[in-house]
């Protein structure tokens, strides 16, 4: 029989390695690829450079890192990353995510996107990756406007805002991030700022540890066209950034969407985590439970079967 | 057609038995009354018996119900086609009988059912009715709780004494079928079938028997087209596909996601076509050659992200059955109208495979292909049948599945270095190395939509965009060069030479049998490779004085059809011109012969 989806393959160790087999983590020099094309004061460099923390810190290795991104400038982040990685289209990185995380459980996942990526063109696969808990994780840099096209209106930007598309102000309601996660089942929940690095990585590494589909709203100011939109959740702009209460019970949904729907800054933190099968788990269970029916019989064999009864 | 069906009255007495080649069969009901399955059990006898068999039927768009039919066509030597004429139709409403008369050939038999059809005097002439009251004997025979139900193996059963069918192969078939939670569901059914095997209405005048086949001793499987693909892609070793329902293409994921478990793989059902496709290509950038598929609107919807797998060179088989377009067009009817959106949808330039499988067989072994160069050349290809083929009928030589069967696990053994675009790579083939290797330099490829230069990064350079142009161009070329002309059916020289693509080989080739046959110049050729074609076809049009290109599309603004002016444009050739339709149907070989007549003559 060959390998199914649910095998971990298994990668022969390189020569290069120590004597014992064993690998060392990689450095951040080893990590980073291209320069990031980003604006300078950019929020997006702060989460790269968190993402980077996170391969050091959990000593991950670069083929077992996947990053997949769609269109826009957050999306750009797979350039930035020495690992394997795909740059795909507007708006579909998570199906295309999906795909990589259903047929290769041995990797790690991670899909960048942006608002307009993430909630408007993409609006439908986040709601239903999100629903079939698909495992992997989402980072979502919102920074309220569409950047690399300068400056137009995007599904986050707050009424009033006024961009090239809405030179009198945004007339559209925003969509709460966080909220619609909770309501189309994600099972990881999580807002975070870009100003508050340690807070990142924090949670980014909680959601890789999730085993399901995990989302971090991550706030990523773009300084060129709003600047000053996330100065609220900064303490060193006279803002504050509050973390989710320490009573607040992540698995409670209702108390989750309350929280999400707090105005703006809002808390920080994760708002909402359960534990649930995914869908990788699923299509593992459906796969055992046929095969166990064909033991020991080759791909071929099990075909025959089915062609005996088309005569 | 020779010893064929009589179907005149004699002069009473009993009925004779008469020795034929082979039938064609119509029967005509609604969808709800299970005419698919007497033609299914029909066709799978025939193949059981070594025959050939192939079958056309029609399914009504709407949700329930509506007028459906069944031909099968079953003979002991080649059958091309479903039969432009039917020897027998079987009718069990007024509206099949009135609407389906004139597809039976002068003297066939109808066969009807009294309790509801009602026979038109003005055709008691021109053909042998044999009425007989199907749904009353069905009740009696086996109670009449379900309306209506189980007249059809009845009607099997009157088929079956007709054409002296094998009463203990359709017996073991009906076992097999209604095998289930319900022993009664099998008793009723075989009760049905012998009350109608045991009626001798006196009317009938004659009884036939098929002379044995050609084919002694070769052992057959029965399918349509669209089961032939989601085996033929299980056999090429695909354990990954997603898609969206959509009709003609919805049996194909329904099978794979069935079938594919068994082998530890797992196919999706996706929020809608553009995930569908979104998805594949991240299963086969992953390692698993993966497949999508679609019918009309899903097939425009998928083109993005196609654009993307020609770019970032990634391997996928996209399967398009093509329906009646644009828009919802005709979903249940047949068309070739996808041929422009296969070779070119999407923008920029964006080159890509598309084959096109001629029967259900192909449709098997053309899979494996798909699959194999799709692999070899990273890129996408398209893979093109229609609503005729999906739904069609044959029996064809079982295939040896220990030598067919193909094993792709991914390998992930490390590299020393890899560069995903090389230029110099020899005709523009490089290997794509999967998430998981490691590559030994640290240096890794992104797969990307943008121009990009040999690792992957973005790159805005006019000369980088020229040659990576040049490169996915020249992979196909490069295929090209590797593929067979096709044969000549008739020989290399003559009048007329006909070219057709797709589902339609079999009225071609019976439409140049009865040109032959009356004396006619006319020769054909088929073409299974769209998509780069293969090199020197001009070769075989320099034989002929005209070349005709037989396709179910639009004559377009400039009088070709859609291959029609893909060779147009290869050979600027003014001899070749287009024979073209669009009523939804199949080809009848008669369509061909006159169009084909009317053109030569001009």
């Amino acid at each position: 029989m060959s390998q199914t989806l649910t095998e971990k393959p298994i990668v022969p160790i390189s020569v290069t390695d120590t004597a014992s087999g064993e690998r060392k983590g990689l450095t951040k020099k080893e990590i980073a690829a291209d320069h990031p094309t980003w604006c300078p004061g950019c929020g997006d460099f702060s989460i790269l450079a968190l993402y980077f923390k996170l391969i050091e810190k959990r000593k991950l290795w670069h083929e077992k890192i996947t990053t997949i991104s769609g269109i826009g400038c957050s999306s750009r982040f797979p350039y930035f990353v020495q690992a394997h990685g795909a740059h795909f289209i507007h708006g579909r990185a998570l199906p295309f995510a999906s795909g990589v995380s259903l047929s290769r459980p041995d990797l790690h996942v991670f899909a960048f996107s942006g608002d307009g990526d993430a909630f408007s063109i993409g609006g439908n696969h986040f709601t239903h990756t999100a629903r079939k808990n698909i495992k992997m994780t989402l980072v979502v840099m919102d920074n309220q406007v569409y950047g690399l096209t300068k400056k137009q209106t995007s599904p986050t930007s707050p009424l009033g805002f006024k961009s090239k598309t809405d030179i009198w102000g945004a007339v559209d309601y925003p969509i709460n991030p966080s909220k619609q996660a909770i309501a189309v089942g994600a099972s990881f929940v999580a807002r975070t700022t870009s100003s508050n690095p340690n807070h990142v990585l924090a949670t980014m590494e909680a959601a890789m540890d999730h085993d399901g589909f995990s989302f971090v709203h991550c706030l990523s100011e773009c300084v060129e066209f709003y600047e000053g939109a996330f100065d609220s959740a900064n303490p060193r702009k006279g803002g504050a950034f509050n973390e989710v209460p320490k009573s607040h019970d992540v698995t409670d949904e209702h108390a989750a969407y309350k929280l999400a729907s707090a105005d703006f800054p809002g808390n920080f933190g994760v708002l909402y985590k359960v534990n649930k099968p995914t869908k990788n788990a699923r299509e593992a269970e459906i796969n055992a439970s046929f095969q166990s029916k064909f033991t020991g019989l080759k791909d071929w064999q099990i075909l025959q079967k089915t062609f005996d009864r088309m005569k | 057609m020779s010893n064929t069906i009589a179907g005149a009255p004699s002069s009473g007495g009993a009925a004779k038995v008469s020795k034929i080649n082979e039938v064609v069969i119509r029967i005509a009901g609604n969808s709800q009354d299970g005419i698919q399955a007497i033609g299914g059990f029909l066709a799978r006898l025939a193949g059981r018996s070594e025959q050939e068999v192939m079958t056309f039927m029609t399914i009504p768009s709407t949700i329930s119900g509506g007028p459906s039919i069944f031909q099968v066509r079953i003979g002991s030597g080649e059958v091309l086609t479903s039969g432009d004429e039917a020897d027998v139709l079987l009718c069990f409403y007024q509206h099949s009988y009135e609407g389906h008369i004139n597809s039976l050939r002068k003297k066939g038999i109808v066969l009807y059912d009294t309790d509801h059809v009602v026979p038109k005097p003005e055709w008691e002439t021109d053909y042998h009715h044999v009425g007989i009251p199907i749904s009353s004997l069905t009740v009696e025979a086996i109670g009449g709780t379900a309306k209506d139900k189980g007249k059809n193996i009845y009607a099997l059963g009157l088929i079956a004494k007709m054409f002296d069918l094998n009463v203990s192969k359709l017996e073991k078939l009906l076992g097999e079928r209604f095998t289930g939670k319900d022993p009664s569901i099998l008793s009723n059914a075989l009760a049905a079938f012998h009350a109608g095997y045991s009626n001798s209405p006196s009317n009938v005048i004659e009884t036939f028997q098929i002379t044995d086949s050609q084919k002694k001793g070769v052992q057959q499987v029965v399918m349509n087209g669209n089961e032939a693909i989601a085996y033929g892609l299980i056999a090429a070793g695909v354990r990954f596909g997603a898609a969206y329902p959509i009709t003609p293409w919805t049996d194909i994921m329904e099978i794979m996601r069935r079938e594919l478990p068994k082998y530890g793989g797992s196919f999706i059902q996706c929020e809608d076509e553009i995930a569908s496709v979104s998805m594949a290509i991240g299963a086969s950038f992953a390692g698993r050659v993966a497949v999508t598929g679609s019918s009309g609107p899903g097939i425009a919807l998928k083109t993005e992200a196609i654009g993307w797998a020609v770019m970032a060179e990634m391997p996928l088989v996209v399967v398009n059955v093509q329906r009646g377009g644009p828009s919802t067009g005709l979903p249940t009817q047949i068309e070739q109208s996808d041929l422009n959106i296969a070779i070119n949808g999407g923008h920029g330039d964006a080159p890509r495979v598309v084959l096109a499988p001629a029967n259900v067989e192909d449709c098997f072994y053309m899979s494996i292909e798909a699959v194999n160069i799709a692999r070899k050349y990273n890129t996408p290809v398209f893979f093109l049948t229609d609503q005729g083929i999906a739904t069609r009928i044959e029996a064809f030589p079982q295939p040896d599945l220990e030598k067919v069967c193909q094993d792709i696990t991914p390998d992930f053994t490390p590299v020393a270095s890899h560069k995903p675009y090389d230029l110099a790579a020899k005709d523009g083939v490089t290997p794509h190395v999967k998430p998981g290797t490691r590559i030994l330099d640290g240096k890794y490829p992104i797969a990307t939509g943008l121009e990009h230069d040999e690792y992957g990064h973005p790159s805005g350079s006019p000369k980088v965009h020229m040659l990576q142009n040049a490169k996915r161009r020249k992979k196909l070329q490069a295929l090209g060069a590797t593929l067979p002309l096709p044969k000549i059916y008739g020989p290399s020289e003559g009048n007329v030479l006909l070219v057709g693509w797709g589902s339609t080989e079999g009225p071609i080739r019976e439409a140049v049998d009865r040109f032959r046959a009356a004396g006619d110049s006319v020769s054909a050729i088929h073409l299974r490779y769209v998509n780069p074609l293969p090199n020197g076809l001009e070769n075989i049009f320099s034989g002929f004085n005209h070349v005709f290109v037989v396709e179910m599309n639009d004559e377009g603004l400039y009088g070709y059809g859609q291959l029609g002016a893909v060779l147009r444009a290869r050979y600027c050739d003014a001899k070749l011109q287009g024979i073209n339709k669009t009523d939804g149907l199949t080809w009848k070989v008669k369509e061909i012969v006159e169009l084909v007549k009317a053109k030569a003559k001009k």
